[in-house]
C-alpha cells in the first residue's frame, strides 16, 4: 500500500506552509534521506526529506500551492513491488476530477486539530497552483502570536488561561522575569486589567504597553494595590469590612449618578448657644448639644419647605410626610447614619436622648437595620473637628444632605458696623433631579431662621 | 581594615554557617567563621553524614544475611563494631577536611572558640575559658544550630541513656535498646541497631511514627519496620526510668492507662532538638527569641540591624539543606543581591531507615485541611520492574495534586532509594509544573523513577502498570 508523504511541521508553531518546489517527479526512485521537495513558511525555506524509500507514485499538491496544512498528504510513495495500480487503492486517481480521498484508509497519523479535518478534500484535488481554497484553511492558522516568547511556569499558564488573562500583560517575578503562580494571582487581584486583553488582541506585540499605561493612568485609582506594588510603595492592607463595601458602593453610586449642587449659608448661633446654656442649667435630666438643635431645626424646616424632603425615582418624585433625619456617626469601622424618626414631632430633650442612645449603639455596632436604613434627609456635622465648611455626599435615595461646620466667632457686619458673632456655616448638597436651586435656597433660609431665632423652634 | 575587623562574621560552621561564609567570600566580603568544635558542625560530624555511613554498613550486613534472595551464599557473616564505627568516623573526618579546605580556598578566616556578642557589630571569642580576641563586623550571622532536647526524667548520662552523640560511637552492641521518639533520628538509629542485631523498641508520644510525614506513608513504613522485628508503640510515653548497673528499666504508659515495664541495655533519647540560643550575648542586642529560636524574617534578619540568624537556631524545619539555603539567601541579601526566599513548603525531608522515607510539600491530610480539593495518586513498588529486579518490592509512591489547577501539592515516598528520587518532584514543584508536564516527561526504563510517573498518572486514573 502506498506510503503517504505528509506536509511536515518545520517548527513547533507552524500550522501551514507553501509547497515551493518539487525536486522529484513521479516515477523517480527515492531513498530515505533524499530531498524531495522544498517548503516555504513565512520564516524560512526548508527541505523535505523522504523518510521511506520507494518510487514517487503521485504528487498530490502541486508546486506553488500556498496554505497547505501541516500533516496533509502531499505525495504518495510506492513501495518496492507496488505499481501504479496501487495508487487506486490509496484513493487518489490521476484524473483531475475531484475525488474522495483516503478517508477510509488514510490513518491520519496525527490529527492535529482542525488541520487534519481540513485535509482530505484538499488532498484529493490536484488543485491548480493559485487556488489554495481559502475556506478550507484551518482557522487555527490565522492569528499567530508573533511576539517574544513569554516565560511562564506551566501552572501559571494554566491559571492564566482559566482566568482569561493575557500573559503578555502579566509581570513576572520569578527568575529572569518568569511568570509564576503568584504573579497570576496578583494580576487577578487587580480589576484594572480588563482592558488589557482587548488591547492585546488588536496588536499582540504591543500588549505589555497598554497594560502598563492603564496601571499608570486613570485606572490607578481603582487599582491602588497594583500601582503600589508596581512602584514599590510600603503599605499595610486590611480586608474590606461589610460596612466599608457598602460605603464604597453607595457613595460611588451617589457621586456618579446623582447630579449634586451645593448651597452654603452662614447662621449666627449666639442666641441658640444662650438658650442651650439656659435650658441645660435647668435640669440634669438632659444635656442638649448644638447638634440636637440642628436636628430639630432641619426637621422643622423640612415641614416648612416640604419640597426639600423628597427623593427622585424613575417612576416619579417622592415627597415624605415625616422628617426622618439620618445623622452621620463615625464608628471605628466607618460611617453609619442612625435615624431620628419623625424628628419634627420630637422635642429637643427627646432628640438629645435618642441621639445619645443611637450614637452609642452605633459605635458598639449594635444598631438594628431599621434604625439606620430609611431616613429622608441627612445631617453630617464635622463642627466638633473645627471644620469651617464642607460639602457632603448625598446618601441615596435621599435628596439632600446638610453639612454642618464649626460655630466660631467671626466678624460680621451689623447695621453698617463691624461686630463679632458666633457663626456656623452650613452647606446643603442637593440632588438636582428632585430639588432645584430655589427650593434648596428656600429651605436653607427657613433653617437659618430657626437656628438664629431658636424660640421659634418651640412653635 | 584591622586584623580583627570583618565585613561578615558567621558564628557556627555547620551546613548553614560554612555555606554562608563561602558564599559571602565569593561575593567579595571579608569573612570569618567562628567554630567552637569541628568545622562542618553537627551534620557533618555527628549527624546526617556519619549516620549514613553506619546505615550503609547495616544495609550491606542485612544483604549478607539474606544472600539466598539473590541466589548467593555467604558464610561466617559478621561484623566488627569497632571497624563499623571507625569507618563512620573516617567518613566524617574526610568531609571535615573537605570543609577546612573549602574555607581556606575561599579565604575565609577560621576562628576557633566560642563567640559571644558584645552588642551589635561586636563579639568576643574565648576558647576553653581563655580569651581569643575581640572581633568586629558590620554583619554577624548566627548559625549556632541546635542540640538534643532533654526529656525530664530521661536526662542523658552518656552511659545508659544516650543521645545521638553516644549512639554514633557505641563501644559494644547493646542487646536491647529503647528509642524514645520516632522522628528521623530515632527511626534511623532504631533501624541501624536492629539491623546489627539489637532488640529494639520505639516509643512515640503521638499517634504515628515519623510525625511530620504523610499518615499513609508513615503507616506503611511502620508495617515494614515491624515486619523486620522492631517493636513500635505510638500514643505512648516513657514515664520513668530506673538505672541499675548496666541496664535501665523504663515505665511505658501505652496511652490507654496501662503501664508496662521494660528493661533494656541502653536508651536513646531522640525527642527532637532545640536551638542553641544561650550564652550568645543576645541580651545585649534587640534580637528577639520565641520558644527557643531566634525570630527572623525570610532573609534571616533579626530585630537588630546587622545581626542575622540562619538554620536550626532560626526555626524549623531543622534540616541541613534548609540551613544552607537560609545562609546563601541571607548573605546574598546582605551583599545587595535579591535572593529567592526559600519556600518552606518546598523543602524536602528524608529518613534513611529501611525502607527509606522521603517527602516534599503537603501531606494529604494537610492539603485537605488547607481546603484543597485533591487528586491523590499511588503507585506500589510491586508494579515496577526495576524494584522487582532489585528485590525491593515493598514501597509506595504517593502524589497529591490540587484538583482545580493541577498543581503538585505534595509527594510522599517509602521504599528503596526514595531519598534519591524525591528531588525529581522537588524540581517539578519549584518549576510549578502541573500533572500535564509530569505526564509528558519521559522517565527512563527500567528505573525506580518510573513509579513517579505512574503515581502521577494514577492521580488522574491513567496508571498503566497497576
Amino acid at each position: 500500500m502506498p506510503i503517504q508523504v505528509l506536509m511536515p511541521a518545520l517548527s513547533p508553531t507552524m500550522t501551514e506552509g507553501t509547497l515551493a518546489k518539487w525536486l522529484k517527479k513521479p516515477g523517480d526512485t527515492v531513498s530515505a534521506g533524499d530531498v524531495i521537495a522544498e517548503i516555504e513558511t513565512d520564516k524560512a525555506t526548508m527541505e523535505v526529506e523522504a523518510v521511506d524509500e520507494g518510487t514517487l507514485g503521485r504528487i498530490l499538491v502541486d508546486e506553488g500551492t500556498a496554505g497547505v496544512p501541516v500533516n496533509q498528504p502531499i505525495a504518495l510513495l510506492l513501495e518496492e513491488g507496488e505499481d501504479e495500480s496501487a495508487l487506486e487503492g490509496a484513493g487518489a486517481k490521476a484524473s483531475p476530477a475531484p475525488q474522495k480521498p483516503a478517508e477510509t484508509e488514510a490513518p491520519a497519523p496525527k490529527p492535529a486539530a482542525a488541520a487534519a479535518e481540513a485535509t482530505p478534500t484538499v488532498a484529493a484535488s490536484p488543485a491548480p497552483a493559485s487556488q489554495p481554497s481559502a475556506s478550507q484553511k484551518p482557522a487555527a492558522a490565522a492569528p499567530e502570536a508573533k511576539g517574544e516568547r513569554i516565560f511562564a511556569s506551566p501552572l501559571a499558564r494554566r491559571l492564566a488561561s482559566e482566568a482569561g488573562l493575557d500573559l503578555a500583560a502579566v509581570q513576572g517575578s520569578g527568575p529572569h522575569g518568569r511568570i509564576v503562580k503568584a504573579d497570576i494571582e496578583a494580576a487577578q487581584a487587580q480589576p484594572a486589567k480588563a482592558a488589557a486583553p482587548a488591547a492585546a488582541e488588536a496588536k499582540p506585540a504591543e500588549a505589555p504597553k497598554p497594560a502598563a499605561a492603564a496601571a499608570a493612568g486613570p485606572a490607578a485609582a481603582t487599582g491602588a494595590k497594583a500601582f503600589a506594588d508596581k512602584v514599590g510603595l510600603a503599605y499595610r492592607q486590611e480586608p474590606l469590612s461589610g460596612m466599608r463595601k457598602v460605603i464604597a458602593r453607595r457613595l460611588t453610586e451617589s457621586k456618579q449618578t446623582v447630579p449634586h449642587f451645593y448651597l452654603t449659608i452662614d447662621c449666627e448661633t449666639d442666641a441658640l448657644l444662650q438658650i442651650r446654656k439656659d435650658l441645660n442649667a435647668r435640669s440634669d435630666a438632659y444635656k442638649l448639644s448644638v447638634n440636637d438643635f440642628v436636628v430639630r431645626a432641619a426637621a422643622l424646616a423640612l415641614m416648612q419647605v416640604p419640597a426639600a424632603n423628597a427623593s427622585y425615582d424613575e417612576s416619579g418624585l417622592l415627597f415624605y410626610e415625616h422628617a426622618d433625619i439620618s445623622v452621620a456617626v463615625a464608628t471605628p469601622n466607618g460611617l453609619i447614619t442612625p435615624i431620628i424618626k419623625a424628628a419634627e414631632s420630637k422635642g429637643l430633650a427627646a432628640i438629645s436622648g435618642e441621639m445619645k442612645d443611637l450614637a452609642k449603639r452605633a459605635r458598639d455596632g449594635k444598631l438594628k437595620p431599621e434604625e439606620f436604613q430609611g431616613g429622608t434627609f441627612s445631617i453630617s456635622n464635622l463642627g466638633m473637628y473645627g471644620i469651617k465648611q464642607f460639602e457632603a455626599v448625598i446618601n441615596p435615595p435621599q435628596g439632600c444632605i446638610l453639612a454642618v461646620g464649626a460655630g466660631e466667632q467671626r466678624p460680621v457686619v451689623r447695621d453698617g458696623a463691624l461686630a463679632i458673632a458666633t457663626v456656623m456655616s452650613c452647606t446643603l448638597s442637593v440632588d438636582h433631579r428632585v430639588v432645584d436651586g430655589a427650593v434648596g435656597a428656600e429651605y436653607l433660609a427657613a433653617f437659618k431662621k430657626l437656628i438664629e431665632d431658636p424660640l421659634t423652634m418651640l412653635l | 581594615m584591622a586584623e580583627n575587623s570583618f565585613d561578615l562574621i558567621v558564628v557556627g560552621s555547620g551546613p548553614g554557617g560554612y555555606v554562608a561564609a563561602i558564599r559571602a567570600a565569593q561575593l567579595g566580603l571579608k569573612t570569618a567563621v567562628v567554630e567552637r568544635d569541628q568545622l562542618g558542625g553537627i551534620c557533618l560530624n555527628w549527624g546526617c553524614i556519619p549516620t549514613k555511613a553506619l546505615l550503609r554498613s547495616a544495609e550491606v550486613y542485612h544483604y549478607l544475611q539474606h544472600p539466598d534472595a539473590y541466589g548467593l551464599s555467604a558464610e561466617k557473616v559478621g561484623f566488627d563494631l569497632k571497624k563499623v564505627v571507625a569507618r563512620s568516623r573516617a567518613v566524617s573526618k574526610q568531609l571535615n577536611a573537605g570543609v577546612t579546605h573549602l574555607l581556606k580556598k575561599n579565604k575565609v578566616t577560621v576562628v576557633k572558640g566560642t563567640a559571644r556578642l558584645d552588642g551589635p557589630g561586636k563579639l568576643t571569642v574565648s576558647d576553653g575559658g581563655k580569651a581569643v580576641g575581640s572581633y568586629a563586623a558590620k554583619h554577624i550571622v548566627l548559625a549556632t544550630g541546635a542540640r538534643p532536647r532533654v526529656l525530664p526524667g530521661l536526662e542523658p548520662d552518656k552511659k545508659l541513656i544516650w543521645t545521638y552523640f553516644e549512639a554514633m560511637v557505641p563501644e559494644t552492641m547493646p542487646k536491647s535498646l529503647l528509642v524514645v521518639g520516632s522522628g528521623a533520628i530515632g527511626i534511623e538509629f532504631a533501624s541501624f541497631f536492629h539491623s546489627m542485631g539489637a532488640e529494639v523498641t520505639v516509643v512515640e508520644v503521638v499517634g504515628q511514627i515519623l510525625p511530620v510525614e504523610d499518615e499513609e506513608i508513615a503507616a506503611f513504613a511502620r508495617k515494614q519496620l515491624e515486619k523486620r522485628g522492631i517493636r513500635i508503640m505510638t500514643g505512648a510515653k516513657v514515664t520513668g526510668a530506673k538505672k541499675s548497673g548496666d541496664s535501665v528499666t523504663c515505665s511505658i504508659d501505652d496511652g490507654k492507662g496501662k503501664v508496662t515495664e521494660l528493661t533494656v541495655d541502653r536508651v536513646i533519647s531522640a525527642v527532637g532538638v532545640q536551638g542553641n540560643i544561650e550564652d550568645l550575648g543576645l541580651e545585649k542586642t534587640r534580637v528577639k527569641t520565641d520558644r527557643g529560636i531566634i525570630v527572623v524574617d525570610g532573609l534571616g534578619r533579626t530585630e537588630e540591624p546587622g545581626i542575622y540568624a540562619i538554620g536550626d537556631v532560626a526555626g524549623p524545619p531543622m534540616l541541613a539543606h534548609k540551613a544552607s539555603h537560609d545562609g546563601v539567601a541571607c548573605v546574598e541579601a546582605i551583599a545587595g543581591l535579591h535572593p529567592h526566599v526559600t519556600d518552606k513548603r518546598m523543602i524536602p525531608g528524608c529518613t534513611y531507615c529501611q525502607p527509606q522515607v522521603a517527602s516534599v510539600g503537603l501531606t494529604e491530610k494537610k492539603a485537605r485541611e488547607a481546603g484543597y480539593e485533591v487528586k491523590v495518586g499511588r503507585f506500589p513498588f510491586i508494579g515496577n520492574g526495576k524494584a522487582i529486579a532489585l528485590g525491593e518490592t515493598e514501597g509506595l509512591v504517593k502524589t497529591i495534586f490540587d484538583a482545580k489547577t493541577g498543581q503538585l501539592l505534595g509527594a510522599h515516598m517509602v521504599g528503596a532509594e526514595v531519598t534519591e528520587l524525591i528531588q525529581g518532584y522537588v524540581v517539578a514543584m519549584n518549576l510549578e509544573t502541573t500533572e500535564a508536564e509530569l505526564m509528558q516527561t519521559v522517565f527512563p526504563h527500567p528505573t525506580l523513577s518510573e513509579m513517579m510517573h505512574e503515581s502521577v498518572l494514577d492521580a488522574y486514573g491513567r496508571a498503566i502498570h497497576f
